[in-house]
């Protein structure tokens, strides 16, 4: 909402400055995003009065003029083709700074001609980028005099973010009020005197809507005005309006410009000629259309107000006005409407055909349903002033509905709710000021609210219209203490398992992203394997309709834009949301992670290798362990989904059934399609399926038994199919002796060479660590033997000699 | 006993003289040996007679004990020289660069979650969360936000289809939703904060399609708008780290508070950046209020025995100013530099306590 110190100065009797009227707006909840001084840096230019404007010796498409600019007479060269004797221009004399050219002008001789000063475009004063000609200022500029004042730039402009709830400050009235409530001057008596009708309206109005909708236009206030001339507006109006954006039209149009803005009393001027029959408010019908004055064609539905003649709709009400009936510069006899619209409904409408208005923002936002008489009056006044003619008696359809809504109102609820002991009578005070009506029964104020304060809805309203005229920098400061002496833990086991897994990642040289939950929906297919896929009904963008299934698209996809930075060897995770539907139980929080190309840079001590699958997995073991799971009593198996190599990937299962994760290199398929040059490794830990800890009733650790006696360690080489996992053989090892068995590794693997074809050697070491005695040999060798019997009965393989 | 003198000086001379561990060896057997020269002269004793046995045997242990402790004295500094040598010889670059290893680091985002969390963790709240999916009566109208409200229009909100329901279902525009879910779940006193992600349907340099809140709520029976200013005012300081931080409450609307109020830090503008703390210049945060009545009611809660506050501040915005991070766009680039250079190393976890973050 934007408007001019001038314009704010009809309304307020004040002799506040600029910064202090800003500083109070923000102060009472009118938050100014900016006071805008267009007089900055133009105060120099002045009127000039172009005495002669003659072909210039030298050159065919310059003009020599000759300027009176008050304090003397000067020579300008000049190229704008409606240079000419005659006119008023605006002057820059040489030495003064140019703004819209960054330039500082200098004598110059032009072609052969002494040149000493600028007759000035709008661009180059920085006022737009219209540059097709110089400025021309109205005959009757005094000379001499600044062109900022003659221009109206002079008038600072303020420029307010109004919240939602605050249609009534989409009028400078309203926001002059507020200013007067705080102590900020005095509101000025509004002039609404009525104009005597001269005759009977012939346009007649007729509201006809079912019972049941009434409300939607349930009020309508209506006036001929006979034999006007759409003029142009006069300097003043034509000025406000600019000031704030509005591009002057003729005199009808702005003067309902300047009571929507003004006044925040949207009206519509009909060219009465135009209209058929009588003016019949009435919801659409299915199939009519509207060409609205924005010069698009609507399509009408049943919900939507359009302002109908006896042939078919010439507006939507509270949104637009239709091109057919509106005033044009040879328009004589008008008919002016002021009525009232249905927020929700105008609201609506507007959303549905996306059309946007000055009359719907603040029709959606409530308006006041009693200043329709009036507001008729004051545009009645304005257009006789401006543009002659003879009004009707009003026509009124309609009335005003119910608006008074009493609240009960407690004023201790200031202090016990705003937190601050605001007296009885100031708080009377500031209701009174902004308009509100109140009784007093006992302790209780029985309120009213203003007919534009539709906002105003409870007591909790009534302690803010309080606190903020008062002034929240007066609520006193309360520490907030935690209700108990020590806090207790913010995160549930869940979340902080969540905080450990991510930071065990980055530990091990991760590094953490957070990429969007939405992706392109190609690639989300390829990584929904039996999910249902969530598009976006309208997306940002094409590469961003469908929520993620996985979080692995989104980082293979940064790691491919890392590797057009330079950065092959991406080393990414992201910790979050994945999709598997629109339910709340179909969102899960996941872990997931890459690693790209080689394990690090060039080094001259430790050469990097290629990334593999057993980067992945302790990646996914990691994650497993950090946020609490007992890594090894899980089961790891070669089984993955599609986007893994069939190969060379598996799956942490608890159990038969409970995937906990995956990992593995990522299909080269899945890479082709998204353009990433492997290898990569990935892995994804699905937090969510981790099993709950168990509430311990101790943080105490087990027991710890330390043996006296040396541990005895031992290799074993198996010859196996080469089917069989690695897992089982240690287990069978393991199991031989479970009480003696400490630990049991592989410290090699290898196939071919000497070995038969389909065959592979496993070498294991078992660390035997006794705990009562120390092992004869007799006894270790025995172990040896069962370790061996074991392995071969589990998986067939023979100990190689 | 001239000859023992001469023997001696002999003798101590030549382990002087011996120049390496092999030298002194020669020496040590040829004075020490079995048929070393000292131990000759002691075999020649048994012919001496008791006398002459008694008075040069004292001389020659006193010749041997002497010749082996210089010999061990020589042999000590020559082991040393030894190993000084071998030492020096295998002298590297210490130059060389340490053997790679590879770093991983904290989003900034996370990193703000966890301060952000430490900080109102101290104030006694504990973190709730919800579906980022929401349905339109939790994401609006349960907030006070009917279908049609103007305020609904500031949201720029991502639709997704219907759950099998059949009710509208967005992309939360905010992290609100999880107040009503947390009032329908649980009875006051509550004191929560909400960090997550949201969505809206705008991108530019302040503007990022998905962005991270913080929403706060507290319900009891007596808390006021002075505790809300007690509250964020302390929050902002330590978050900041400016304990002198201006701190500014003013009037504002939102559908879900009332009254409300939207919070402004002091700050100074230098050379286009800003700078936290003292100045001319205010810095919108963050939205607060107390809970509006309505919500309350809408949550089954009974609002003429209940009242608290709520807020809700941008992650983004908070950490760009803190950190000094210009577009918001760039925290979810995956662009490894930037990465590496706003990411926060693993071990540096916020705590008010041990004064870290």
């Amino acid at each position: 909402m934007k408007f001019t110190l001038s314009w704010l100065k009809q309304h307020l009797e004040t002799d506040a400055g600029v910064e202090e009227i800003a500083t109070r707006l923000t102060m009472l909840g009118l938050e100014i995003e900016s006071v805008i001084d267009r007089a900055k840096g133009l105060e120099d230019f002045v009127v000039g009065h172009v005495v002669e404007a003659r072909p210039h010796p030298n050159a065919d498409r310059l003009r020599l003029c000759t300027v009176d600019f008050g304090s003397g007479v000067t020579d300008v060269v000049c190229g704008a083709p409606n240079a000419r004797t005659g006119m008023k221009g605006v002057f820059a004399a040489a030495g003064h700074y140019i703004p819209g050219i960054d330039v500082t002008l200098k004598k110059a001789t032009i072609r052969g001609v002494e040149s000493n000063g600028m007759l000035l475009s709008e661009r180059e004063m920085g006022l737009s980028d219209e540059h097709t000609g110089i400025v021309e200022l109205p005959g009757d500029a005094a000379i001499g005099e600044r062109a900022v004042d003659v221009m109206g730039l002079s008038d600072p402009v303020f420029d307010v973010a109004v919240t939602p709830n605050r249609g009534d400050c989409l009028g400078v009235r309203g926001i002059a009020r507020d200013l007067a409530s705080s102590g900020l001057g005095r509101l000025k008596p509004l002039d609404a005197q009525p104009v005597p009708g001269g005759f009977e309206s012939p346009i007649q109005v007729y509201l006809d809507f079912p019972p049941d909708k009434a409300d939607a236009c349930p009020y309508f206030v209506g006036r001929y005005i006979r034999g006007v001339k759409n003029v142009e507006s006069p300097r003043w109006l034509q000025n406000l309006l600019l000031a704030v954006g509005l591009r002057p039209i003729s005199a009808l149009v702005d003067i309902t410009n300047y009571l929507t803005i003004g006044l925040c009393r949207p009206l519509h001027v009909f060219d009465a000629d135009k209209v058929h029959g009588h003016i019949r408010p009435r919801l659409a019908r299915q199939g009519e259309t509207l060409a609205a004055l924005n010069g698009k064609v609507y399509e009408l539905d049943e919900e939507m107000t359009a302002i109908a003649d006896d042939e078919g709709p010439e507006g939507l009400g509270g949104v637009m006005g239709g091109e057919r009936s509106g005033c044009i510069e040879e328009t004589v006899n008008v008919f002016l409407e002021s009525a009232l619209f249905d927020p929700i409904r105008t609201a609506a409408t507007g959303r549905k055909l996306d059309l946007q208005s000055d009359a719907r923002f603040r029709f959606e936002r409530g308006i006041d349903p009693t200043f329709l008489v009036d507001g008729a009056e004051i545009a009645t006044r304005l257009i006789l002033d401006i543009c002659g003619g003879e009004a009707s008696s009003l026509v009124i359809a309609g009335g005003e509905p119910e608006w008074r809504r009493t609240v009960p109102f407690r004023p201790e609820r200031v202090a016990t709710l705003g937190g601050v002991d605001i007296p009885g009578s100031e708080i009377e005070r500031i209701l009174d000021a902004l308009g509100f009506e109140f009784q007093k029964e006992d302790k209780l104020l029985k309120v009213t609210a203003p007919p534009w304060r539709s906002d105003v809805v409870g007591e909790a309203c009534l302690v803010e219209e309080v606190l903020r005229v008062h002034g929240y920098e007066d609520i006193p400061t309360v520490p907030l203490v935690s209700r108990t002496p020590l806090p207790q833990k913010a995160l549930s086991p869940i979340q902080s398992r969540r905080v450990s897994a991510r930071r065990a990642l980055a530990a091990r040289g991760l590094v953490e992203t957070v990429t969007f939950s939405f992706m392109s929906s190609g690639p989300a297919a390829l990584f929904a394997e039996g999910v249902e896929s969530v598009p976006l009904i309208n997306p940002i963008s094409s590469d961003l309709d469908a929520m993620r299934p996985s979080i692995l698209p989104n980082l293979l996809q940064a790691a491919g834009r890392n590797a057009d930075r330079g950065q092959p060897d991406a080393a990414l995770f992201e910790i979050g949301p994945q999709f598997a539907g629109v339910r709340p139980e179909d969102q899960t929080i996941a872990a997931a992670g890459i690693r790209l190309g080689r394990t690090g840079p060039r080094d001259w001590a430790q050469p990097p290798r290629t990334v593999d699958v057993f980067d992945a997995k302790a990646d996914a073991l990691a994650a497993l362990a950090a946020a609490g799971a007992s890594v090894d009593r899980l089961q790891v198996v070669a089984e993955a989904p599609s986007w893994y190599h069939p190969g060379r990937a598996g799956s942490v299962k608890q159990g038969p059934q409970n995937v906990l994760a995956w990992f593995g290199e990522v299909h080269p398929s899945i890479l082709n399609r998204l353009e990433i040059k492997g290898p990569v490794v990935a892995f994804e830990v699905l937090l969510d399926r981790l099993p709950l800890p168990k509430r311990r009733k101790t943080a105490a650790k087990p027991h710890l038994r330390l043996s006296p006696f040396q541990p005895v360690a031992r290799d074993f080489a198996f010859l196996l199919d080469e089917g069989v996992p690695a897992a089982d053989v240690l287990n069978a090892a393991r199991a031989a002796d479970t009480g003696l068995i400490a630990e049991v590794s592989v410290f090699d693997v290898f196939s071919g060479g000497s070995l038969p074809g389909g065959k592979k050697s496993l070498a294991i070491n078992v660390v035997l660590q006794p705990r009562n005695k120390t092992l004869t040999d007799a006894e270790i060798d025995a172990i040896a033997v069962r370790i061996v019997d074991r392995v071969a009965k589990k998986t067939g393989g023979e100990l190689r000699t | 006993m001239d000859h023992v003198d001469a023997l001696r000086s002999e003798l101590l001379s030549a382990v002087t003289e011996a120049g390496d561990l092999a030298g002194l060896e020669g020496v040590r057997v040829a004075a020490l040996g079995r048929k070393g020269r000292v131990t000759q002269l002691m075999k020649g004793l048994g012919t001496m007679s008791p006398e002459e046995r008694k008075q040069a045997g004292a001389a020659l242990n006193a010749l041997k004990s002497e010749v082996a402790s210089a010999i061990e004295l020589r042999k000590a500094e020559l082991s040393q020289a030894d190993i000084d040598a071998r030492l020096m010889a295998e002298r590297v670059d210490v130059s060389l660069p340490a053997r790679p290893e590879r770093e991983g680091f904290i989003h900034p985002i996370s990193q703000t979650i966890d301060e952000v969390v430490a900080i109102f963790g101290e104030m006694g709240f504990t973190v709730a969360e919800g579906p980022d999916i929401e349905d339109d009566w939790h994401n609006f109208t349960a907030l006070n936000m009917p279908l049609e409200h103007p305020a609904r229009q500031e949201h720029d909100t991502f639709y997704l289809p219907s759950a099998a329901e059949g009710e509208r279902m967005v992309l939360r525009t905010h992290t609100s939703p999880v107040q009503i879910r947390t009032m329908q779940a649980e009875k006051p006193p509550i004191r929560i904060i909400v960090p997550g992600r949201a969505y809206r349907c705008d991108s530019d340099a302040t503007h990022s399609p998905m962005f991270h809140q913080v929403e706060g709520l507290l319900v009891d029976r007596a808390t006021h708008m002075g505790h809300l200013k007690g509250c964020l005012i302390e929050f902002c300081r330590t978050y900041f780290g400016v304990d002198d931080l201006p701190v500014r409450f003013r009037p504002s609307y939102f559908p879900f508070t009332e009254p409300s109020a939207e919070v402004d830090i002091g700050a100074t503008r230098e050379g286009g950046e800003f700078r936290i703390g003292h100045g001319d210049e205010w810095l919108e945060i963050l939205g607060s209020g107390m809970v509006n009545p309505a919500v309350l009611e809408n949550c089954g809660i009974d609002s003429t025995v209940y009242q608290g506050f709520a807020f809700g501040m941008g992650l983004e915005r908070i950490a760009m100013l803190k950190y000094g991070i210009p577009d918001i766009r760039t925290f979810f680039e995956s662009d490894l530099r930037w990465l590496r250079h706003f990411g926060f190393v693993p071990l540096d976890i916020p705590s008010l306590v041990t004064g870290t973050g």
